[in-house]
């Protein structure tokens, strides 16, 4: 994150854009309790191999669904598996996928977006055409239909839910783009010869950055909650992964006699979603001109 | 000239809705496995009653045929038979309609009041405790799993208190599967409505109204919620429409029958016909509910008339 790197110190002598960015943002408190969170399930989740005290699929015969203890910190589950290693492993699983697929979502979505608002005209007209039916599909059925024909999987739910979020982000992009493109030194870069690939790359796109974070960072909650919830469902990840929306859905069963086979995975996701909400509603007021007075 | 823009609108729609339809249709070409071979679900068949079966489908014609045939059904209503039940889908989803409507409803009327008030609440005096609370919860609610928060309410409501029962069917059992469907909504309508209220109130007939020494409550009531409400509407109508497709978690959860349910047993049984019908309609009613919106706007409020984005 290019925000960080500026120091508060250099900031207060010519407060730069970035600088103040960073003040504002330090000046919510929610958003330093999800950054707090967010390292913690960063570092957990890199670390995991090191400081789970167990393998995430060692099964055990003896302690079946165990409440929790000191040895077992979130309990067991039915196969004596420790539900702590497992849901630790599961911060892997979760943040990198989320990741993957705003990834997927910001560059085919911010392409898609900025190339037909560039070039105008008839490619324009069907390219917002196109948005608009996409558009027209609830986004957790377009991932389910997507499930549907590419099977089922924890990657390929990544893929539907990255793909079902498309739409998004090339709707906003183009908008943005649509006034971007309008200055003057756009026009003055087509006056020195450059081309459509090099305004795109070089002038539109770094220009639409602040635009681009505060979508990605606001669709990461619901791209990780998206890709669970199709895990739950049962058309993500397949049992042992230790996914958390599937360990929800294999403990629905057990809920009555080891709730905790529910609770911990549950509560995990939770904090983690909410933990890149509330950075990410920070993030969104501060690169916001917009909301900038309001603060 | 009203009536000009309102057919505008209605006609704008058909394009989007047909080619809905033609995105299913090709996306579903992509499904791999032959359809007969899925259709017979595991049974063993000789390969002429699987040739007649494929010519009886028409899977033998030109693609553009049967794409033809496709949408002409569709526009009639006729989804083809399901793989597994043999049934009509049309049949099956009528069927299957009430349960989903009952929970959509129920979800959110809790949505409505508890976002509503919450938004209210938090945005008469912004930046005060009252806002920074509701929001904190809003926020909450957005973050909930509800699949998560759905098992915490049986466990605690149905299995340790015992107040409600955690399966079945009738009023009893539609409250928790409310609430949890509630929940989600509330807190994007809170956020929703506050922004919305702090921008009204920073309006001059609201200022003209306390000035005159109205009472807090009646600008609240009488001037401020109406103008308020429009972006609200909004987000709740695309709710609604995507909850009528059924709220494929929640009824997951309490393993309740309805749309969403059918969804997803649909895809896990490779059943072709009931998914391309139950996204078909998804989206058709989706599509069609935000018109619904976009037009009730432009015939209350002539000011907005949003154009088609060009």
């Amino acid at each position: 994150m290019s925000v960080a790197t500026t120091s508060p110190a250099a900031a207060s002598v010519r407060p730069s854009p970035l600088g103040l960015a960073w003040r504002r943002w330090k000046r919510g408190p929610g958003a330093v309790i999800g950054a707090t969170i967010l390292v913690i399930m960063i570092v957990g989740a890199i670390l995991s191999p090191w400081i789970a005290p167990f393998d995430w699929n060692e099964t055990r015969v003896g302690p079946r669904l165990v409440a929790p203890s000191a040895e077992f910190l979130f309990g067991t589950d039915l196969y004596g598996r420790d539900i702590f290693s497992r849901v630790l492993y599961g911060a892997r699983i979760s943040l990198s996928v989320g990741v993957a697929t705003v990834a997927i979502a910001l560059v085919f979505g911010s392409l898609f977006g900025v190339t037909i608002a560039y070039l105008g005209g008839r490619v324009e007209a069907l390219g917002s055409r196109a948005i608009d039916v996409m558009l027209g599909f609830p986004p957790i059925v377009l991932a389910i239909l997507i499930v549907a024909v590419l099977g089922v999987g924890i990657w390929t739910a990544a893929l539907a839910v990255g793909i079902a979020g498309i739409p998004r982000f090339a709707r906003v992009v183009r908008g943005a783009t649509l006034s971007l493109k309008e200055q003057l030194f756009i026009d003055a870069a087509r006056a020195l010869g450059a081309g459509s690939r090099r305004i795109i790359g070089r002038h539109l796109l770094p220009n639409l950055t602040p635009v681009l974070i505060v979508l990605a960072s606001l669709d990461l909650g619901s791209a990780i909650l998206s890709t669970a919830t199709l895990s739950f469902l049962g058309l993500g990840a397949q049992p042992p992964t230790p996914e958390w929306g599937a360990m929800l859905n294999a403990g629905r069963e057990f809920m009555r006699y080891a709730p905790w086979t529910m609770i911990f995975p549950g509560l995990a996701l939770f904090l983690a979603v909410m933990a890149v909400n509330l950075v990410g509603d920070r993030l969104s007021q501060v690169l916001d001109p917009k909301q900038r007075g309001r603060l | 000239m009203q009536w000009a823009w309102l057919a505008r609108r209605l006609v704008g729609a058909v394009p989007t809705i047909l080619l809905t339809w033609t995105i299913v249709f090709s996306v579903l070409q992509f499904i791999p496995g032959d359809p007969v071979i899925l259709m017979l679900q595991g049974n063993p068949a000789s390969e002429e009653v699987m040739t007649n079966e494929r010519h009886r489908l028409g899977l033998d014609r030109p693609i553009i045929a049967q794409y033809a045939s496709f949408m002409w059904n569709v526009a009639r209503g006729d989804l083809g038979r399901s793989f597994r039940t043999r049934q009509p889908v049309t049949a099956m989803i009528l069927e299957q309609m009430p349960h989903s409507l009952e929970l959509a409803l129920g979800g959110l009327l809790i949505g409505i009041l508890l976002g509503t008030a919450m938004g209210v609440f938090a945005g008469m005096r912004p930046s005060g405790w009252a806002d920074t609370g509701a929001m904190t919860v809003a926020l909450i609610g957005l973050s909930l799993p509800s699949f998560w928060i759905g098992m915490l309410l049986i466990h605690v409501f149905g299995i340790m208190l015992g107040w409600v029962p955690i399966l079945g069917r009738g009023f009893d059992a539609l409250i928790l599967p409310s609430i949890t469907v509630g929940l989600f909504l509330a807190g994007g309508l809170a956020r929703l409505v506050r922004s919305s209220i702090i921008e009204v109130m920073g309006q001059d007939y609201v200022r003209t109204a306390r000035a005159k020494g109205l009472p807090m409550v009646k600008i609240i009531g009488k001037h401020v919620l109406r103008n308020a409400m429009i972006p609200p509407i909004t987000l709740l109508g695309i709710q609604f429409a995507v909850l009528i497709g059924g709220a494929v978690v929640t009824e997951r959860v309490f393993a309740r029958p309805g749309l969403g349910t059918m969804l997803i047993e649909s895809v896990l049984t490779k059943d072709i016909p009931l998914v391309q019908a139950l996204v078909v309609y998804t989206t058709t009613v989706y599509i069609l509910i935000n018109l619904a919106i976009d037009l009730l706007y432009g015939l209350i409020d002539p000011r907005i008339r949003p154009e088609p984005s060009r």
